[in-house]
């Protein structure tokens, strides 16, 4: 006989991950059933990393609420959490007298939402706190801030295992039957009992109502390219700037966020798609996105980009209609729903999760647990350390004094310490953002035989065993000799 | 207290600047290699094949042999040598700080050479479309896992671009027992020399899609096939003509960038367009007393060259502390290396760096410049020889390189390293140490190139 679960959360992207932890903090049985095989593997691991005033969002919309609050709230959220958050601002940029016009607007929206310090602002003011950029005006925004998506998502849910939340990778929930008050999961090879159920599945929650018989909604995956560049974010740009929006479908525009690392983002383009899990990055988009990103920043040179990859929006809003719509919160028996979760979502996950919270109160007795297990203190990255404070972590453990990723300097010990990560998770994607090796302008070039040979010889990992993202994703094929390395 | 000539990089160009260094100071400085790897030699240790050294010692060698060879004179000379060890930081005043195991140092030096190397471009650099698939690797992470690791990264590769490395992957992989498919190249003419094509593609039948790219990487978890296209006279590819080629490996030889972030740091000038480091004739930077040598100057196509200018930086980096005359870098062979097609019907001599292009009819032999040609020739012509490089697991699983002694028939080089692959080398085994003599009775002895590092 299976255990019952209080609770099942189907998801572990950032809005997934949120509810999980608020739930920690309650005495209850609470799993989380992931598709993938880490946390933010989806739209959360791959999106522009910014904390969004919230002066897009039609006024009294539930996106402008939970997004102002998110953003209110999100520094000392990251504080707690030890997640990198910088409040950099942002500056949307008009290049003509219509887009003026659009920024007022949105100035007036903002300010009707709760967002403080939105003004506008001239050229001459522009061109001195962004140097370089393109445009006539624009509008400033002083609290939207820039964040570490994978290591907020992460935070959130090792803070949620911590405190007693199972989190299970690999399991794709493939129907659910509500019998006798329970929820029958079949999920990966398993059945999974559950009390209520939480569908937090992003680009999926539409496909996860639809196994609960909730046929209202559908989610038109619609996806958005980046282009990553070398960290020049300190010489080149520290700010984000977008262009004032655009009528269409309902993305931002193109736009350069600086990431706390200091890489440079371009993007992201809108494009609706019928796959929702086809991740390609498309040479139409790309010579598109560069030449975009020239006209907010005409300095931008090609040879700094180092990377791409691509994120997919899960917008209720369809093709012909375009733009935004408002996120849903939909309750059905003892399961929430929510979707259409697409920006500003990573803002407004916390909000979210508390939303979730009072509404499965109207259903079941919650008793607040008497003790929490505070968040883990994160160590700080080797490399912003004070030579001094390298000095010193080296003499307590020498695997300080191993750097295995060179671009990013990051050392063994950090290499270590993510391989061992509380969740579990084995994979160089998993090793790469909980420590940030393979990052780097080389890509993997230097670390990743090291990360390989430390698998391999310290951890007794067969070269097959080493995948990039789980599943089939294996690296190598194997020995090209077996028995080779004496263990 | 002596000066202190710090040099970052213990690569081909680090180990000849600091012999040039120490050499000339005559025992006034102390010279210092900083090197992050386990061993000197930098990229050559990787480098199995041979090639190396032909410019320079007149004899053909392995990459590892060929830093071995600079390694042993710098046990014997009063050279102070960090490895495993990282530069982290080199300030404007030469102040050099390196960490490893031990803690954080700091030395204060009166000149400082850089002999950082370069690095790979990879995919990201030149924006492939299509999905980001497990089975993408630069050449040099392939060659590196291959032949360092003992790791099958594919058996069913395509390889982008025609530079030397790729085509020595081509063969590399070849011999380990993969499929190599097709080595596609968007110019008109192969990147790498007219050796390699020959010995590395021609010789295993291996296809070469002059004027072709990538427009597409398919596969969501493990690569699954690329879709190839031709490629207009501007280079844009032709989509109406693309096709798709099945594979689980993509090996990408597509360039390499000077890599200078430590000199960069210090406030050393580089290329804005190429990354390579700002010098002047006698190899030094915008910084008086910071000197540059090797590939994070440009990118060398031979390690000859490599080692030639790190002579002359260390050269100079001691007459710049002692006020003398510094002496010019140019490259003081002007021979190059035949580069493309090699052409119909005729060979390409592989005994030195004149490449020629010889042709046999009967007894008649013509285009060669010395007599080794016309031996070569005839012998090509009649039955081809072959060096054979490939690497050897140790009694205890460690792997080291070796090599034939003596060009082998091309027609028994399957089964020669078939009897390779069943042996067990010595794990004390040194450079130079016969594994297997007359291996296949082929006269030539396997002898060991590399040895176990522990």
């Amino acid at each position: 006989m299976a255990e019952i679960y209080d609770i099942v959360v189907i998801g572990a992207g950032a809005v997934g991950c949120a509810v999980a932890r608020e739930l920690s903090r309650y005495n209850l049985k609470v799993a989380v059933l992931e598709k993938g095989i880490d946390v933010a593997s989806g739209t959360s691991g791959r999106n522009s990393a910014v904390i969004h005033a919230g002066f897009n969002n039609k006024n009294g919309s539930l996106m402008a609420q939970l997004c102002v609050e998110g953003n209110q709230g999100f520094e000392k959220l990251a504080n707690e959490l030890g997640v990198p958050y910088k409040k950099t601002g942002k500056y949307l940029i008009a290049f003509d007298k219509d887009d003026i016009k659009v920024l007022k607007g949105l100035v007036e929206q903002g300010r009707k939402n709760g967002v403080k310090g939105l003004h506008m602002i001239d050229e001459c003011s522009l061109k001195k706190a962004v140097p370089g950029v393109g445009g006539i005006a624009a509008m400033h925004s002083p609290e939207t801030a820039i964040i570490n998506p994978f290591a907020y998502v992460i935070a959130l849910a090792e803070d949620a295992a911590r405190n007693g939340v199972t989190f299970l990778f690999d399991r794709e929930v493939k129907s659910i039957l509500f019998n006798n008050d329970i929820y029958l999961i079949s999920a990966g090879q398993d059945i999974y009992k559950a009390k209520f159920i939480i569908n937090c599945a992003g680009l999926y929650s539409d496909k996860i109502a639809n196994m609960m018989n909730i046929n209202d909604y559908k989610i038109y995956p619609c996806r958005g390219e980046y282009f990553i560049l070398d960290e020049i974010a300190d010489e080149v740009l520290s700010v984000p700037i977008y262009p004032a929006p655009k009528k269409g479908i309902g993305g931002l525009g193109v736009h350069l966020t600086p990431t706390t690392k200091g890489n440079i983002l371009i993007g992201p383009s809108a494009e609706y798609i019928d796959d929702k899990s086809d991740y390609s990055c498309t040479a139409k988009i790309m010579d598109k996105l560069f030449t975009e990103a020239k006209q907010l920043l005409p300095t931008l040179k090609r040879s700094c980009i180092i990377g791409s990859y691509s994120g997919i929006r899960s917008k209720l809003a369809s093709p012909q209609e375009g733009g935004f719509h408002d996120f849903v919160i939909h309750k059905k028996n003892n399961s929430i729903h929510l979707i259409g979760i697409e920006s500003p979502g990573l803002t407004a996950s916390v909000p979210l999760a508390r939303r979730v919270i009072e509404e499965i109160k109207k259903s079941i007795t919650m008793h607040k647990k008497t003790e929490i297990i505070p968040p883990k203190i994160r160590k700080p990255h080797f490399r912003n350390l004070s030579m001094k404070e390298k000095s010193k972590l080296i003499s307590q453990d020498s695997n300080y004094g191993e750097i295995v990723c060179r671009c990013e300097q990051i050392t063994k010990r950090e290499i270590l310490d993510a391989i061992e990560n509380p969740l579990g998770v084995v994979s160089i994607s998993g090793i790469k953002y909980r420590c940030g090796a393979t990052m780097g302008r080389c890509q993997g070039g230097y670390c990743l035989g090291r990360i390989t040979d430390i698998l391999i010889k310290e951890y007794n990992k067969k070269p097959s065993d080493i995948t990039l993202r789980g599943g089939n994703s294996s690296l190598y094929l194997g020995f090209l000799q077996e028995d080779s390395y004496e263990k | 207290m002596k000066n202190k000539i710090v040099i970052v990089g213990g690569g081909p160009a680090g180990m000849a600047a600091a012999l040039a260094a120490k050499e000339h100071c005559k025992d006034k400085c102390n010279v210092i290699i900083i090197e992050r790897e386990h061993t000197l030699g930098g990229i050559l240790n990787q480098c199995i094949h041979d090639g190396f050294g032909l410019l320079k010692f007149g004899q053909m060698m392995t990459g590892p042999e060929y830093a071995n060879k600079y390694e042993k004179l710098i046990e014997k000379a009063d050279i102070k040598v960090y490895t495993d060890t990282m530069v982290i930081d080199v300030t404007n005043d030469k102040k050099v700080t390196f960490i490893n195991k031990n803690g954080l140092s700091t030395i204060k030096a009166s000149s400082i050479i850089f002999a950082t190397g370069c690095r790979e471009r990879t995919r990201g650099n030149i924006a492939i479309p299509g999905t980001r698939p497990a089975g993408i690797f630069t050449a040099g992470v392939a060659q590196n896992l291959t032949n360092n690791k003992n790791i099958c990264i594919g058996k069913k590769v395509i390889i982008l671009g025609s530079g030397d490395i790729g085509l020595i992957m081509a063969r590399r992989l070849t011999y380990e027992g993969a499929d190599v498919i097709g080595v596609i190249e968007l110019q008109k003419q192969p990147g790498g020399l007219q050796r390699n094509i020959s010995q590395c593609l021609y010789d295993f039948d291996i296809p070469l899609y002059l004027q072709h790219t990538i427009v597409e990487i398919k596969g969501k978890e493990r690569l699954q096939a690329v879709t190839v296209a031709p490629v207009d006279e501007l280079g844009n590819p032709i989509e109406n003509n693309k096709f798709t080629l099945e594979c689980d490996t993509l090996v990408l030889s597509v360039g390499l960038i000077p890599e200078n972030e430590i000199a960069k740091k210090s406030g050393v000038l580089l290329d804005d367009k190429t990354n390579g480091a700002l010098t002047d004739e006698y190899l030094q930077t915008n910084i008086s007393g910071v000197f540059v040598c090797g590939n994070s100057i440009k990118v060398m196509d031979l390690v000859d060259y490599v080692s030639e200018q790190g002579e002359v930086a260390g050269y100079n980096a001691v007459a710049y502390l002692f006020n003398e005359k510094m002496y010019e870098f140019k490259k003081q062979r002007s021979l190059e290396m035949p580069k493309g097609l090699p052409e119909n019907g005729k060979f390409t001599c592989i005994l030195c760096p004149n490449g020629c292009s010889i042709t046999v009819e009967g007894n008649n032999v013509n285009g060669n410049k010395c007599n080794r040609g016309k031996q070569f020739a005839i012998q090509e012509k009649k039955t081809p020889k072959r060096v054979l490089t490939i690497t050897i697991l140790t009694q205890k699983g460690y792997t080291i390189s070796a090599k034939t002694d003596r060009p082998i028939d091309k027609e028994i080089i399957k089964e020669v390293i078939k009897i390779c692959k069943k042996i067990r080398a010595s794990d004390n085994c040194k450079i130079g140490d016969v594994i297997l003599d007359n291996i296949a009775n082929t006269n030539a002895n396997l002898i060991a190139t590399s040895k176990v590092h522990l």
